[in-house]
Protein backbone atom coordinates (compact mmCIF):
# COMPACT_ATOMS: atom_id res chain seq x y z
CA UNK A 1 0.00 0.00 0.00
CA UNK A 2 2.81 2.43 1.21
CA UNK A 3 4.89 1.81 -2.30
CA UNK A 4 1.54 2.15 -4.13
CA UNK A 5 0.52 5.36 -2.49
CA UNK A 6 4.15 6.69 -3.54
CA UNK A 7 3.99 6.09 -6.87
CA UNK A 8 1.16 7.66 -7.29
CA UNK A 9 1.82 10.93 -5.09
CA UNK A 10 5.02 11.20 -7.94
CA UNK A 11 2.79 10.78 -10.44
CA UNK A 12 0.42 13.11 -9.27
CA UNK A 13 3.33 15.48 -8.83
CA UNK A 14 4.72 15.38 -12.01
CA UNK A 15 1.54 15.59 -14.21
CA UNK A 16 0.74 18.97 -12.27
CA UNK A 17 4.02 20.42 -12.52
CA UNK A 18 4.31 19.40 -16.66
CA UNK A 19 0.93 21.36 -16.21
CA UNK A 20 2.19 24.08 -14.33
CA UNK A 21 4.64 24.37 -16.72
CA UNK A 22 1.95 24.96 -19.34
CA UNK A 23 0.32 27.95 -17.47
CA UNK A 24 3.78 29.61 -16.56
CA UNK A 25 5.41 29.13 -20.01
CA UNK A 26 2.29 28.84 -22.07
CA UNK A 27 3.31 31.16 -24.87
CA UNK A 28 6.88 29.05 -25.17
CA UNK A 29 5.08 26.04 -24.86
CA UNK A 30 2.07 26.15 -27.49
CA UNK A 31 3.73 25.20 -30.56
CA UNK A 32 1.92 27.06 -32.95
CA UNK A 33 -0.45 30.33 -32.25
CA UNK A 34 -3.76 28.40 -30.62
CA UNK A 35 -6.54 30.99 -32.62
CA UNK A 36 -4.68 30.71 -35.65
CA UNK A 37 -6.21 28.54 -38.44
CA UNK A 38 -3.29 27.50 -40.06
CA UNK A 39 -3.74 23.76 -40.74
CA UNK A 40 -5.82 21.31 -42.68
CA UNK A 41 -9.16 20.78 -40.42
CA UNK A 42 -9.81 17.43 -38.59
CA UNK A 43 -6.15 16.17 -39.40
CA UNK A 44 -5.15 12.99 -36.90
CA UNK A 45 -2.46 13.42 -34.21
CA UNK A 46 0.79 13.16 -36.13
CA UNK A 47 4.46 14.58 -35.25
CA UNK A 48 3.25 18.35 -36.80
CA UNK A 49 0.25 18.67 -34.78
CA UNK A 50 0.53 16.08 -31.55
CA UNK A 51 -2.51 16.42 -30.29
CA UNK A 52 -4.31 16.86 -34.62
CA UNK A 53 -6.07 20.03 -35.42
CA UNK A 54 -10.25 21.03 -35.07
CA UNK A 55 -12.69 21.72 -37.32
CA UNK A 56 -11.20 25.29 -38.22
CA UNK A 57 -7.70 24.16 -38.58
CA UNK A 58 -6.17 25.16 -35.24
CA UNK A 59 -3.77 23.13 -33.27
CA UNK A 60 -5.32 21.43 -30.84
CA UNK A 61 -2.42 20.72 -28.72
CA UNK A 62 -1.78 24.67 -28.68
CA UNK A 63 -5.49 24.78 -28.04
CA UNK A 64 -5.27 22.44 -25.10
CA UNK A 65 -1.88 24.48 -23.38
CA UNK A 66 -3.52 27.49 -23.93
CA UNK A 67 -6.68 26.03 -22.13
CA UNK A 68 -4.51 24.98 -18.82
CA UNK A 69 -3.79 28.30 -18.49
CA UNK A 70 -7.18 29.05 -18.00
CA UNK A 71 -8.19 26.21 -16.21
CA UNK A 72 -5.73 26.33 -13.95
CA UNK A 73 -6.36 30.54 -13.26
CA UNK A 74 -10.40 29.75 -12.92
CA UNK A 75 -9.80 26.98 -10.53
CA UNK A 76 -7.14 28.66 -8.17
CA UNK A 77 -8.78 31.92 -7.84
CA UNK A 78 -12.05 30.51 -7.45
CA UNK A 79 -11.45 28.98 -4.90
CA UNK A 80 -9.46 30.93 -3.08
CA UNK A 81 -12.17 33.63 -3.18
CA UNK A 82 -14.58 30.40 -2.38
CA UNK A 83 -11.85 29.93 1.08
CA UNK A 84 -12.01 33.44 1.46
CA UNK A 85 -15.79 34.06 1.82
CA UNK A 86 -16.22 30.25 3.71
CA UNK A 87 -13.50 31.11 6.09
CA UNK A 88 -15.36 34.41 6.85
CA UNK A 89 -19.11 32.79 7.29
CA UNK A 90 -17.79 30.23 8.98
CA UNK A 91 -15.74 32.22 11.71
CA UNK A 92 -18.30 34.83 12.28
CA UNK A 93 -21.13 31.56 12.92
CA UNK A 94 -19.03 29.82 15.32
CA UNK A 95 -18.51 32.83 17.14
CA UNK A 96 -21.85 34.64 17.09
CA UNK A 97 -24.54 33.09 19.12
CA UNK A 98 -27.05 35.08 17.34
CA UNK A 99 -26.09 35.24 13.76
CA UNK A 100 -24.93 31.63 14.07
CA UNK A 101 -28.65 29.87 13.47
CA UNK A 102 -29.40 32.42 10.39
CA UNK A 103 -25.91 31.96 8.76
CA UNK A 104 -25.96 27.99 8.95
CA UNK A 105 -29.53 27.46 7.73
CA UNK A 106 -28.80 29.86 4.89
CA UNK A 107 -25.45 27.70 4.14
CA UNK A 108 -27.85 24.57 4.40
CA UNK A 109 -30.47 25.85 2.00
CA UNK A 110 -27.51 26.73 -0.78
CA UNK A 111 -26.62 23.42 -0.45
CA UNK A 112 -29.92 21.80 -0.72
CA UNK A 113 -29.28 23.37 -4.41
CA UNK A 114 -27.40 21.17 -6.64
CA UNK A 115 -23.88 22.82 -7.29
CA UNK A 116 -24.62 23.09 -11.15
CA UNK A 117 -27.98 23.89 -10.65
CA UNK A 118 -27.07 26.96 -8.88
CA UNK A 119 -24.00 27.64 -11.13
CA UNK A 120 -26.32 27.89 -14.00
CA UNK A 121 -28.83 30.54 -12.51
CA UNK A 122 -26.04 32.41 -10.89
CA UNK A 123 -24.33 32.40 -14.62
CA UNK A 124 -27.56 33.33 -16.15
CA UNK A 125 -27.45 36.77 -13.80
CA UNK A 126 -24.24 37.52 -15.26
CA UNK A 127 -22.30 38.16 -18.60
CA UNK A 128 -20.93 35.28 -19.49
CA UNK A 129 -16.67 35.76 -19.30
CA UNK A 130 -13.85 34.78 -17.62
CA UNK A 131 -14.78 36.94 -14.35
CA UNK A 132 -18.23 35.51 -14.37
CA UNK A 133 -17.41 32.20 -14.31
CA UNK A 134 -14.57 32.93 -11.44
CA UNK A 135 -17.26 34.32 -8.99
CA UNK A 136 -19.71 31.70 -9.98
CA UNK A 137 -17.81 29.02 -8.46
CA UNK A 138 -16.24 30.98 -5.93
CA UNK A 139 -20.14 31.38 -4.50
CA UNK A 140 -20.87 27.75 -4.97
CA UNK A 141 -18.09 26.37 -3.35
CA UNK A 142 -17.86 28.53 -0.30
CA UNK A 143 -20.61 26.86 1.69
CA UNK A 144 -17.89 23.74 1.52
CA UNK A 145 -15.17 25.96 3.50
CA UNK A 146 -18.08 27.44 5.54
CA UNK A 147 -18.56 24.16 6.80
CA UNK A 148 -15.44 22.99 7.56
CA UNK A 149 -14.18 26.04 9.55
CA UNK A 150 -17.54 26.39 11.56
CA UNK A 151 -17.34 22.65 12.35
CA UNK A 152 -13.86 23.40 13.47
CA UNK A 153 -13.55 26.51 14.80
CA UNK A 154 -16.42 25.09 17.48
CA UNK A 155 -14.45 22.98 18.94
CA UNK A 156 -11.16 25.11 18.83
CA UNK A 157 -13.14 27.92 20.61
CA UNK A 158 -13.97 25.21 23.68
CA UNK A 159 -9.99 24.48 24.02
CA UNK A 160 -8.44 26.16 27.00
CA UNK A 161 -5.66 28.53 25.02
CA UNK A 162 -9.06 30.30 23.60
CA UNK A 163 -10.58 30.78 26.88
CA UNK A 164 -6.91 32.00 28.09
CA UNK A 165 -6.89 34.43 25.63
CA UNK A 166 -10.13 35.39 25.93
CA UNK A 167 -9.11 36.27 29.80
CA UNK A 168 -6.03 37.92 28.99
CA UNK A 169 -8.96 40.98 27.20
CA UNK A 170 -8.17 39.76 23.18
CA UNK A 171 -11.00 40.82 21.37
CA UNK A 172 -13.15 38.86 18.83
CA UNK A 173 -11.23 39.47 15.39
CA UNK A 174 -7.83 39.35 16.84
CA UNK A 175 -8.75 36.28 19.02
CA UNK A 176 -10.56 34.49 15.70
CA UNK A 177 -7.30 35.41 13.48
CA UNK A 178 -4.51 35.14 15.54
CA UNK A 179 -6.04 31.61 17.80
CA UNK A 180 -8.57 29.95 15.78
CA UNK A 181 -7.59 30.64 12.43
CA UNK A 182 -3.83 29.26 12.32
CA UNK A 183 -5.23 26.11 13.73
CA UNK A 184 -7.73 25.48 11.14
CA UNK A 185 -5.18 25.91 8.11
CA UNK A 186 -4.20 22.36 7.60
CA UNK A 187 -8.08 21.22 7.33
CA UNK A 188 -8.49 24.37 4.98
CA UNK A 189 -5.43 23.69 2.91
CA UNK A 190 -6.69 20.31 2.42
CA UNK A 191 -10.15 21.07 1.54
CA UNK A 192 -8.82 23.96 -0.93
CA UNK A 193 -6.43 21.54 -2.59
CA UNK A 194 -9.28 19.01 -3.16
CA UNK A 195 -11.52 21.63 -4.83
CA UNK A 196 -9.27 23.24 -6.92
CA UNK A 197 -9.95 20.02 -8.77
CA UNK A 198 -12.93 20.04 -8.78
CA UNK A 199 -13.80 23.14 -9.75
CA UNK A 200 -11.69 23.11 -12.84
CA UNK A 201 -14.24 20.05 -13.95
CA UNK A 202 -17.14 22.71 -12.89
CA UNK A 203 -15.56 25.24 -14.99
CA UNK A 204 -15.64 23.28 -17.98
CA UNK A 205 -19.16 21.92 -17.23
CA UNK A 206 -20.16 25.01 -17.50
CA UNK A 207 -17.93 26.49 -20.96
CA UNK A 208 -19.26 22.65 -22.12
CA UNK A 209 -22.89 24.11 -21.57
CA UNK A 210 -22.00 27.50 -23.36
CA UNK A 211 -22.49 29.55 -20.00
CA UNK A 212 -18.64 29.84 -18.93
CA UNK A 213 -15.71 30.93 -20.98
CA UNK A 214 -16.99 32.40 -24.51
CA UNK A 215 -15.49 31.34 -27.51
CA UNK A 216 -12.75 32.06 -29.53
CA UNK A 217 -10.50 31.77 -25.66
CA UNK A 218 -9.63 28.01 -25.07
CA UNK A 219 -10.49 26.53 -22.43
CA UNK A 220 -11.10 22.47 -21.45
CA UNK A 221 -14.56 22.41 -21.76
CA UNK A 222 -15.02 24.64 -25.11
CA UNK A 223 -12.32 22.24 -26.72
CA UNK A 224 -14.58 19.44 -26.22
CA UNK A 225 -17.56 21.25 -26.69
CA UNK A 226 -16.66 22.32 -29.85
CA UNK A 227 -14.94 18.69 -30.62
CA UNK A 228 -18.34 17.14 -29.35
CA UNK A 229 -19.95 17.48 -32.79
CA UNK A 230 -17.20 16.46 -34.67
CA UNK A 231 -16.64 13.00 -32.45
CA UNK A 232 -17.36 10.52 -34.72
CA UNK A 233 -14.58 12.10 -37.97
CA UNK A 234 -12.22 13.43 -35.14
CA UNK A 235 -12.54 12.13 -31.38
CA UNK A 236 -9.50 13.41 -30.55
CA UNK A 237 -10.76 16.86 -30.39
CA UNK A 238 -12.45 16.34 -27.06
CA UNK A 239 -10.70 12.97 -25.66
CA UNK A 240 -7.48 14.40 -25.50
CA UNK A 241 -8.39 17.41 -23.63
CA UNK A 242 -10.86 15.30 -21.52
CA UNK A 243 -7.85 12.99 -20.47
CA UNK A 244 -6.26 16.32 -19.69
CA UNK A 245 -9.14 17.37 -16.94
CA UNK A 246 -9.03 13.86 -15.58
CA UNK A 247 -5.69 13.44 -14.65
CA UNK A 248 -5.62 16.84 -13.55
CA UNK A 249 -8.58 15.92 -10.97
CA UNK A 250 -7.13 12.59 -10.00
CA UNK A 251 -3.69 14.27 -9.43
CA UNK A 252 -4.94 16.93 -6.93
CA UNK A 253 -7.13 14.73 -5.21
CA UNK A 254 -3.88 11.97 -4.47
CA UNK A 255 -2.06 15.20 -3.16
CA UNK A 256 -5.38 16.68 -0.93
CA UNK A 257 -5.16 12.95 0.37
CA UNK A 258 -1.53 13.26 0.39
CA UNK A 259 -1.71 16.30 2.80
CA UNK A 260 -4.40 14.98 4.59
CA UNK A 261 -2.58 12.43 5.75
CA UNK A 262 0.82 14.21 6.14
CA UNK A 263 -1.02 17.11 7.98
CA UNK A 264 -2.81 15.64 10.68
CA UNK A 265 -1.02 12.12 11.90
CA UNK A 266 -3.41 10.97 13.95
CA UNK A 267 -5.91 10.18 11.23
CA UNK A 268 -5.96 6.26 10.51
CA UNK A 269 -6.33 5.45 7.14
CA UNK A 270 -8.17 2.58 5.32
CA UNK B 1 -39.82 8.76 16.60
CA UNK B 2 -42.85 11.30 16.69
CA UNK B 3 -40.85 13.83 18.22
CA UNK B 4 -37.70 13.25 15.98
CA UNK B 5 -40.09 13.41 12.64
CA UNK B 6 -41.60 16.57 13.80
CA UNK B 7 -38.42 17.78 15.08
CA UNK B 8 -37.05 17.37 11.16
CA UNK B 9 -40.17 17.88 9.71
CA UNK B 10 -39.31 21.95 11.07
CA UNK B 11 -35.73 21.99 10.29
CA UNK B 12 -36.41 20.65 6.27
CA UNK B 13 -39.91 23.72 6.74
CA UNK B 14 -37.04 26.16 7.25
CA UNK B 15 -34.86 24.47 4.81
CA UNK B 16 -37.34 24.69 2.62
CA UNK B 17 -38.54 28.48 3.34
CA UNK B 18 -34.88 29.56 2.72
CA UNK B 19 -35.21 27.54 -0.52
CA UNK B 20 -37.78 29.49 -2.22
CA UNK B 21 -36.19 32.81 -0.76
CA UNK B 22 -33.13 31.84 -3.03
CA UNK B 23 -35.36 30.67 -5.65
CA UNK B 24 -36.78 34.05 -5.76
CA UNK B 25 -34.05 35.82 -5.37
CA UNK B 26 -32.24 34.67 -8.23
CA UNK B 27 -34.91 35.07 -10.44
CA UNK B 28 -34.88 38.74 -9.25
CA UNK B 29 -31.11 39.43 -9.74
CA UNK B 30 -31.35 38.38 -13.63
CA UNK B 31 -30.59 41.09 -15.34
CA UNK B 32 -32.68 42.10 -18.74
CA UNK B 33 -36.49 43.08 -19.36
CA UNK B 34 -38.97 39.83 -18.85
CA UNK B 35 -41.18 42.03 -20.84
CA UNK B 36 -38.89 43.45 -23.44
CA UNK B 37 -37.76 39.56 -24.02
CA UNK B 38 -41.79 38.66 -24.32
CA UNK B 39 -42.84 41.79 -26.82
CA UNK B 40 -39.14 41.49 -28.40
CA UNK B 41 -36.95 44.59 -28.78
CA UNK B 42 -38.45 46.03 -31.99
CA UNK B 43 -42.05 47.77 -31.93
CA UNK B 44 -42.88 47.31 -28.31
CA UNK B 45 -44.51 50.62 -27.63
CA UNK B 46 -44.86 51.96 -23.99
CA UNK B 47 -47.56 51.08 -23.55
CA UNK B 48 -47.31 48.01 -24.47
CA UNK B 49 -44.61 47.41 -21.73
CA UNK B 50 -46.87 48.53 -19.53
CA UNK B 51 -49.59 45.61 -20.27
CA UNK B 52 -47.24 43.20 -20.03
CA UNK B 53 -45.52 44.60 -16.20
CA UNK B 54 -49.22 44.53 -15.08
CA UNK B 55 -49.82 41.08 -16.21
CA UNK B 56 -46.85 39.92 -15.39
CA UNK B 57 -47.38 41.67 -12.08
CA UNK B 58 -43.80 43.58 -11.88
CA UNK B 59 -45.12 46.77 -11.23
CA UNK B 60 -45.49 45.30 -7.55
CA UNK B 61 -43.25 45.85 -4.53
CA UNK B 62 -40.71 42.95 -4.50
CA UNK B 63 -42.18 41.41 -1.32
CA UNK B 64 -45.64 41.38 -2.72
CA UNK B 65 -44.12 39.40 -5.43
CA UNK B 66 -42.20 36.73 -3.72
CA UNK B 67 -45.67 36.40 -1.72
CA UNK B 68 -48.26 35.99 -4.09
CA UNK B 69 -45.15 33.87 -6.26
CA UNK B 70 -45.24 31.71 -3.10
CA UNK B 71 -49.05 31.21 -2.98
CA UNK B 72 -49.02 30.09 -6.48
CA UNK B 73 -46.62 27.82 -5.81
CA UNK B 74 -47.92 26.26 -2.85
CA UNK B 75 -51.45 26.01 -4.83
CA UNK B 76 -49.44 24.08 -7.61
CA UNK B 77 -49.38 27.06 -10.34
CA UNK B 78 -45.91 27.38 -11.56
CA UNK B 79 -46.60 30.48 -13.48
CA UNK B 80 -46.45 30.66 -17.72
CA UNK B 81 -43.30 30.55 -19.84
CA UNK B 82 -42.25 33.74 -20.94
CA UNK B 83 -40.77 32.02 -23.53
CA UNK B 84 -43.23 29.36 -25.01
CA UNK B 85 -46.24 30.80 -22.95
CA UNK B 86 -47.32 27.81 -21.91
CA UNK B 87 -48.08 26.88 -18.09
CA UNK B 88 -44.61 25.80 -16.36
CA UNK B 89 -46.48 22.65 -14.73
CA UNK B 90 -47.45 21.54 -17.86
CA UNK B 91 -44.09 21.71 -19.24
CA UNK B 92 -42.97 19.89 -16.78
CA UNK B 93 -45.16 16.93 -16.33
CA UNK B 94 -44.22 16.59 -20.13
CA UNK B 95 -40.69 16.36 -19.39
CA UNK B 96 -40.60 14.71 -16.24
CA UNK B 97 -41.01 10.87 -17.46
CA UNK B 98 -37.65 10.74 -19.19
CA UNK B 99 -35.80 12.24 -16.61
CA UNK B 100 -37.73 10.12 -14.40
CA UNK B 101 -36.68 6.77 -16.38
CA UNK B 102 -33.17 7.91 -16.56
CA UNK B 103 -32.97 8.94 -12.66
CA UNK B 104 -34.15 5.46 -12.10
CA UNK B 105 -32.02 3.62 -14.50
CA UNK B 106 -28.80 5.81 -13.18
CA UNK B 107 -29.78 4.58 -9.22
CA UNK B 108 -30.00 0.94 -10.56
CA UNK B 109 -26.94 0.84 -12.37
CA UNK B 110 -25.17 2.62 -9.53
CA UNK B 111 -26.15 0.10 -7.51
CA UNK B 112 -25.40 -3.15 -9.72
CA UNK B 113 -22.06 -1.66 -10.11
CA UNK B 114 -21.15 -0.43 -6.63
CA UNK B 115 -22.62 -3.34 -4.24
CA UNK B 116 -20.72 -6.26 -5.99
CA UNK B 117 -17.68 -4.66 -6.65
CA UNK B 118 -17.67 -3.05 -2.89
CA UNK B 119 -18.31 -5.85 -1.59
CA UNK B 120 -15.45 -8.02 -3.02
CA UNK B 121 -13.19 -5.46 -2.73
CA UNK B 122 -13.74 -5.25 1.09
CA UNK B 123 -13.43 -9.48 0.91
CA UNK B 124 -10.16 -9.14 -0.92
CA UNK B 125 -8.79 -5.93 -0.06
CA UNK B 126 -5.36 -5.22 -2.23
CA UNK B 127 -6.14 -7.90 -4.60
CA UNK B 128 -6.56 -6.83 -8.66
CA UNK B 129 -10.09 -6.60 -7.58
CA UNK B 130 -9.70 -4.15 -4.71
CA UNK B 131 -7.49 -2.12 -7.38
CA UNK B 132 -10.18 -2.33 -10.25
CA UNK B 133 -12.70 -0.97 -7.46
CA UNK B 134 -10.62 2.06 -5.96
CA UNK B 135 -9.50 2.96 -10.12
CA UNK B 136 -13.11 2.65 -10.89
CA UNK B 137 -13.88 4.82 -7.67
CA UNK B 138 -11.61 7.64 -8.25
CA UNK B 139 -12.31 7.78 -12.07
CA UNK B 140 -16.00 8.25 -11.47
CA UNK B 141 -15.57 11.20 -8.73
CA UNK B 142 -12.88 12.44 -11.44
CA UNK B 143 -13.72 12.58 -14.87
CA UNK B 144 -15.97 15.10 -15.88
CA UNK B 145 -19.57 13.43 -16.30
CA UNK B 146 -19.93 14.90 -20.41
CA UNK B 147 -16.57 13.61 -20.71
CA UNK B 148 -17.38 9.92 -19.55
CA UNK B 149 -20.73 10.38 -22.00
CA UNK B 150 -18.34 10.58 -24.95
CA UNK B 151 -15.62 8.32 -24.64
CA UNK B 152 -19.13 5.99 -24.16
CA UNK B 153 -20.85 7.40 -27.00
CA UNK B 154 -17.35 7.21 -28.85
CA UNK B 155 -17.14 3.41 -28.12
CA UNK B 156 -20.42 2.24 -27.90
CA UNK B 157 -22.23 4.14 -30.05
CA UNK B 158 -20.26 5.24 -32.66
CA UNK B 159 -17.81 2.20 -32.95
CA UNK B 160 -19.57 -1.08 -31.95
CA UNK B 161 -23.15 0.27 -32.90
CA UNK B 162 -24.73 -1.31 -29.78
CA UNK B 163 -26.85 1.62 -28.54
CA UNK B 164 -28.03 4.91 -29.74
CA UNK B 165 -26.16 8.25 -29.65
CA UNK B 166 -29.24 10.26 -28.89
CA UNK B 167 -32.83 10.22 -28.51
CA UNK B 168 -35.43 9.24 -26.53
CA UNK B 169 -38.25 7.21 -26.83
CA UNK B 170 -41.25 6.69 -24.75
CA UNK B 171 -41.20 3.32 -22.31
CA UNK B 172 -45.08 2.94 -22.53
CA UNK B 173 -44.62 2.74 -26.67
CA UNK B 174 -41.31 0.09 -26.34
CA UNK B 175 -40.10 -0.62 -24.05
CA UNK B 176 -36.90 -2.02 -24.51
CA UNK B 177 -36.25 0.33 -27.14
CA UNK B 178 -37.00 2.64 -24.09
CA UNK B 179 -34.36 1.06 -21.84
CA UNK B 180 -31.94 0.70 -24.24
CA UNK B 181 -31.74 4.74 -25.41
CA UNK B 182 -31.33 5.48 -22.11
CA UNK B 183 -28.61 2.99 -20.69
CA UNK B 184 -25.49 5.33 -21.79
CA UNK B 185 -27.27 8.36 -20.35
CA UNK B 186 -28.15 6.46 -17.19
CA UNK B 187 -24.46 4.69 -17.06
CA UNK B 188 -22.83 8.05 -17.38
CA UNK B 189 -25.26 10.22 -14.71
CA UNK B 190 -25.03 6.89 -12.36
CA UNK B 191 -21.08 6.67 -12.35
CA UNK B 192 -20.68 9.19 -9.68
CA UNK B 193 -22.86 7.60 -7.41
CA UNK B 194 -21.44 4.34 -7.43
CA UNK B 195 -18.04 5.20 -7.40
CA UNK B 196 -18.57 7.01 -3.87
CA UNK B 197 -20.66 4.01 -3.08
CA UNK B 198 -18.35 1.64 -3.52
CA UNK B 199 -15.85 3.30 -1.78
CA UNK B 200 -17.86 4.09 1.26
CA UNK B 201 -18.87 0.12 1.02
CA UNK B 202 -15.73 -1.03 1.02
CA UNK B 203 -14.28 0.95 3.93
CA UNK B 204 -17.47 0.32 6.40
CA UNK B 205 -17.59 -3.01 4.84
CA UNK B 206 -13.89 -3.59 6.18
CA UNK B 207 -14.45 -2.11 9.66
CA UNK B 208 -17.56 -4.44 10.25
CA UNK B 209 -16.04 -7.77 9.10
CA UNK B 210 -13.58 -7.44 11.91
CA UNK B 211 -16.40 -7.75 14.88
CA UNK B 212 -16.55 -10.23 17.26
CA UNK B 213 -20.44 -11.20 16.06
CA UNK B 214 -18.63 -12.13 12.34
CA UNK B 215 -16.52 -14.40 14.00
CA UNK B 216 -19.65 -15.76 16.16
CA UNK B 217 -21.47 -16.28 13.15
CA UNK B 218 -18.93 -17.81 11.17
CA UNK B 219 -17.86 -20.24 14.15
CA UNK B 220 -21.49 -21.74 14.41
CA UNK B 221 -21.06 -22.68 11.16
CA UNK B 222 -23.49 -19.80 8.97
CA UNK B 223 -23.04 -20.09 5.31
CA UNK B 224 -20.54 -17.79 4.05
CA UNK B 225 -23.09 -16.12 2.33
CA UNK B 226 -25.08 -15.60 5.14
CA UNK B 227 -22.68 -13.91 6.97
CA UNK B 228 -21.78 -11.33 4.47
CA UNK B 229 -25.38 -10.40 3.58
CA UNK B 230 -26.81 -10.78 6.86
CA UNK B 231 -24.35 -9.84 9.12
CA UNK B 232 -21.81 -8.05 7.65
CA UNK B 233 -23.91 -5.69 5.31
CA UNK B 234 -26.75 -4.75 7.13
CA UNK B 235 -24.85 -3.35 9.47
CA UNK B 236 -22.31 -1.49 7.29
CA UNK B 237 -25.24 -0.29 5.56
CA UNK B 238 -25.80 3.25 7.46
CA UNK B 239 -22.86 5.54 6.31
CA UNK B 240 -23.77 3.61 2.68
CA UNK B 241 -27.20 4.65 2.63
CA UNK B 242 -25.98 8.38 3.51
CA UNK B 243 -23.68 8.54 0.81
CA UNK B 244 -26.14 7.36 -1.89
CA UNK B 245 -29.05 9.46 -0.72
CA UNK B 246 -26.84 12.82 -0.78
CA UNK B 247 -25.26 11.94 -3.95
CA UNK B 248 -28.63 10.98 -5.90
CA UNK B 249 -29.40 14.71 -4.65
CA UNK B 250 -26.39 15.53 -6.61
CA UNK B 251 -26.87 13.38 -9.55
CA UNK B 252 -30.39 15.37 -10.24
CA UNK B 253 -27.75 18.83 -10.89
CA UNK B 254 -25.70 16.28 -13.56
CA UNK B 255 -29.55 15.42 -15.64
CA UNK B 256 -28.48 18.84 -17.42
CA UNK B 257 -25.14 17.89 -18.94
CA UNK B 258 -26.44 14.46 -19.47
CA UNK B 259 -29.38 15.20 -21.03
CA UNK B 260 -28.03 17.82 -23.31
CA UNK B 261 -25.29 15.95 -24.19
CA UNK B 262 -27.31 12.73 -25.42
CA UNK B 263 -30.36 15.41 -26.47
CA UNK B 264 -33.01 13.40 -23.96
CA UNK B 265 -36.43 15.92 -24.14
CA UNK B 266 -36.17 16.00 -20.22
CA UNK B 267 -36.15 18.73 -17.55
CA UNK B 268 -32.38 19.27 -17.56
CA UNK B 269 -32.57 20.66 -21.16
CA UNK B 270 -35.31 22.55 -20.13
CA UNK B 271 -33.53 24.09 -17.19
CA UNK B 272 -30.19 24.77 -19.42
CA UNK B 273 -32.71 26.76 -22.34
CA UNK B 274 -34.51 28.56 -19.27
CA UNK B 275 -30.79 29.72 -18.40
CA UNK B 276 -29.85 30.40 -21.89
CA UNK B 277 -33.30 32.34 -22.97
CA UNK B 278 -33.69 33.78 -19.95
CA UNK B 279 -36.89 32.79 -19.22
CA UNK B 280 -37.94 33.51 -15.40
CA UNK B 281 -40.68 31.48 -14.33
CA UNK B 282 -38.92 27.79 -15.83
CA UNK B 283 -35.69 28.82 -14.44
CA UNK B 284 -37.16 29.73 -10.62
CA UNK B 285 -39.31 26.71 -10.62
CA UNK B 286 -36.88 24.45 -11.85
CA UNK B 287 -34.14 25.25 -9.07
CA UNK B 288 -37.15 24.80 -6.76
CA UNK B 289 -38.33 21.57 -7.64
CA UNK B 290 -34.62 20.40 -7.78
CA UNK B 291 -34.04 21.30 -4.74
CA UNK B 292 -37.40 20.36 -3.00
CA UNK B 293 -36.45 16.70 -4.01
CA UNK B 294 -33.07 17.03 -2.68
CA UNK B 295 -34.16 18.20 0.92
CA UNK B 296 -37.03 15.23 0.97
CA UNK B 297 -34.32 13.05 -0.16
CA UNK B 298 -32.04 14.08 2.56
CA UNK B 299 -35.31 13.07 5.16
CA UNK B 300 -35.93 10.25 3.62
CA UNK B 301 -32.40 9.00 4.20
CA UNK B 302 -32.46 10.02 7.98
CA UNK B 303 -35.70 8.43 8.09
CA UNK B 304 -34.43 5.49 6.49
CA UNK B 305 -31.68 4.69 9.49
CA UNK B 306 -34.14 3.55 11.53
CA UNK B 307 -35.44 0.73 9.28
CA UNK B 308 -32.25 -0.55 8.72
CA UNK B 309 -30.74 -0.43 11.82
CA UNK B 310 -33.17 -0.70 14.84
CA UNK B 311 -30.83 -0.07 17.45
CA UNK B 312 -31.48 3.73 16.33
CA UNK B 313 -33.99 5.35 18.40
CA UNK B 314 -35.04 8.75 17.65
CA UNK B 315 -35.15 10.16 20.98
Amino acid sequence: MRTKRRYSLWLSGLALTVLAVFVVFEPWVCPYDPLAIDFVPLSPPSLKNLFGTDELGRDVFSRFVAGTRISFIVGTVSVFFAATIGILIGLVAAYSKKLRALLMRMIDAIWAFPMIMLALALAASLEPGLGSVIIVIAVVYSPLFARVVYGQALSIMERDFVAAARALGCGAVRLLLTHVLPNLAAAILVQATLSVGTAIVLESSLSFLGVGIQPPTPSWGLIMQSGYRWLEQAHWISILPGIGIYVTVVSYSVLGDWLRIVLDPKQVTT
Amino acid sequence: MTAFLARRLAQTLITLFMVTLISFVLSMILPGDPTLALVGPEGATKEMLEVYRTELGLDQPIYVQYLKWLGRVIGGDLGVSIRTRAQVTTLFVQRLPVTLELLVLGVIFAILLAFPLGIMASLRPNTWIDTTGTVLAVSGVAMPQFFLAMVLILVFSLWLGWFPSSGYVEPWKHLWRSINSLILPAISLGFVVAAETMRQLRSSMLEVLHDEYIQTARAKGLKEFLVITKHALRNALIPVVTVLGLRIGRLIGGLVIIEVVFSLPGIGQMLLNAVLFKDMPVLQSGVLLVALAVTVMNLLVDISYSLIDPRIRYG
